[in-house]
């Protein structure tokens, strides 16, 4: 099965300072490559601070675009990680080993996988555009 | 034979049997439901059968194999219905399984030596997964492993049927679509997630043992089902002091359940009970049970309890009991979990060792820590040792106390009892 594993840090309004910075990225490569060499690594990215952020909806056919969100909560998502797990103990161990998961938290969420009819549908819409 | 004698055999059978038949079908269907679904069939092809064909030889393995054949023909039935290529393999490959599946070996219950695991030693692990609710933990282990019906377990947790019905369909769903196994933890989770289960199987006894709210103090079924899991689990995993030590732990607090309440259905003390009313069977029992993981020497929380529990148990009399012991427990219990109800309870163990005063410095002490405010036992403690150090007005302030927070009827009706005592003898 796939999860997402969604990183949930509290934002701070400076960077930490480059030896900090330093140590954290060493955690994170570390356990960017554990992860590979298990075959569990699909996908992972690090995310720009929620001052970066852009809030997109379309009212009554316009596009309305707004600063934000400003979160209401102390955490916001801060990165994720897609893996390839056998199953939510297999995605729970990989979750706590996520250096974040020490001083933030690690929302586990399947993927959600469509049913076949969807890739049909998806194969028909590229079909017809191409 | 007799019509009623099949149905008692039958309705015995499903409280023993139906757990392990449905652990069974839910590790090859990986669906709750269809293996609830064909293990309900195979009860009822036994009720229609047996009266007139007798009882078979092995009945276990009989509900495994009718079960298995129910499954099958449900999900030929299903496959009629589905058209999609992906589907008819998997069902192939599940039929494959489900006829592989050896009856005799599954009633038996794995040979501890074997690698082949219970399959409800899996189940239990699923249904107590840390990722659902808690009382959806509790309703899901009641209902597959326990044989409790889900209008049963409604009343026994005093909820709507429908609500709980909700909560089962909720915490299924969750197993299937957040991907939570079907097997034992590895070796790294496992103290963590072992603790989690037998946490649910205290609660479950708990919750029996002494009801948060409802007319009756004591629900004998859910203890009962609490043991009957633990005994389970203590089989499958017989190396584990915990495990012993939490089913010593039931069996030593439940020996005494015919003496806690009297014919009225009245709270009765512990330092009142008829002593001679304990279970000594369950006693000895329990004692062996601890013995054995005490010798294991890797000591916790349960056996602790336990271990209080026994002392309690070998007393002929409140007088003699070994309080210092006792307190000195407590003590070894708050150090390796912290809690101010484990402190409570060693002041009441130190105002029995060394006097109300000693005792009532320690429950002013967790009571100014301010934790236990809406905790009942918390006043009713601290009101029963200023009510033997004579100090009325204050006693009777704290039981009143107690009794805003006390939904259980008889223990409502004891704490009543005492205030009426205290002001009748003021005046």
């Amino acid at each position: 099965m796939r999860y997402l594993l969604l990183i949930y840090t509290q934002e701070t309004n400076e960077l930490p300072p480059p030896e900090v910075q330093q140590v954290e990225h060493a955690k994170y490569a570390q356990f960017t490559a554990d992860v590979k060499r298990r075959g569990l690594f699909r996908a992972g990215e690090a995310l720009a601070p929620t001052t970066t952020a852009t809030t997109v909806r379309v009212v009554d056919g316009d596009t309305v675009a707004t600063d934000g969100p400003f979160a209401e909560t102390k955490e916001a998502l801060g990165g994720f990680y897609l893996i390839e797990a056998r199953d939510l103990d297999e995605a729970i161990e990989v979750a706590a080993r996520i250096p974040a998961a020490a001083y933030g938290s690690v929302e586990v969420r399947p993927i959600w996988e469509l049913p076949p009819e969807y890739a049909m549908a998806e194969a028909e819409a590229a079909a017809a555009g191409a | 034979m007799t019509e009623d004698r099949a149905h008692r055999v039958v309705d015995q059978l499903f409280r023993e049997e139906q757990g392990r038949a449905v652990a069974t079908l839910i590790r090859v269907l990986g669906d709750f439901d269809l293996a609830e679904e064909a293990v309900q069939d195979a009860f009822i092809t036994a009720l229609e059968t047996w009266p007139e064909r007798g009882i078979p030889d092995n009945p276990g393995a009989w509900i495994t194999t009718t079960a298995r054949n129910r499954a099958i023909d449900r999900l030929r039935r299903r496959k009629v219905l589905a058209e999609k290529q992906a589907i008819l393999e998997r069902h192939a490959a599940i039929e494959e399984e489900l006829a592989a599946i050896d009856p005799a070996a599954a009633a038996e219950g794995a040979d501890p030596m074997s690698p082949i695991v219970d399959d409800r030693l899996r189940l239990i692990f699923t249904c107590c997964h840390p990722a659902l609710a808690m009382d959806a933990r509790v309703a899901l282990t009641l209902r597959t492993l326990g044989g409790l019906s889900t209008p049963e377990i409604a009343r026994a947790f005093l909820v709507p049927e429908a609500t709980l019905a909700q909560r089962l369909v909720r915490a299924k769903r969750k197993i299937r679509d957040a991907g939570i196994p079907y097997r034992v933890p590895d070796d790294h989770a496992l103290p963590e997630r072992l603790d989690g289960v037998l946490r649910v199987l205290y609660l479950v006894f708990n919750e029996g043992y002494d009801a948060s709210a409802g007319e009756h103090l004591i629900r004998g079924e859910l203890a009962s089902e609490a043991i009957r899991l633990g005994r389970v689990l203590a089989s499958l995993m017989p190396d584990e002091p915990e495990v012993l030590g939490l089913l010593a732990l039931m069996l030593l607090h439940d020996a005494r359940r015919a003496a806690r309440t009297s014919a009225a259905g009245d709270l009765v003390l512990l330092e009142d009970q008829d002593r001679t009313r304990w279970d000594r069977a369950r006693i000895d029992e329990g004692a062996a049970l601890l013995d054995r993981a005490m010798r294991m020497r890797r000591v916790g929380p349960y056996q602790i309890q336990a271990a209080i529990a026994a002392l309690h148990d070998d007393a002929a009399t409140t007088d003699e009991t070994d309080w210092p012991q006792i307190a000195a427990l407590y003590r070894v219990l708050g150090d390796m979990v912290p809690s101010p109800v484990v402190e409570l309870n060693r002041a009441v163990a130190i105002a029995m060792a060394d006097g109300p005063t000693a005792g009532l410095q320690i429950v002013e002490a967790v009571a100014a820590g301010g934790h236990l405010e809406s905790y009942p036992y918390l006043h009713a403690a601290r009101a029963d040792l200023l009510r033997r150090l004579d100090r009325r007005s204050e006693a009777v302030e704290a039981y009143r106390r107690a009794l805003e927070l006390t939904a259980n009827e008889p223990e409502r009706a004891f704490l009543e009892r005492r205030i009426s005592e205290l002001t009748a003898a003021t005046r």
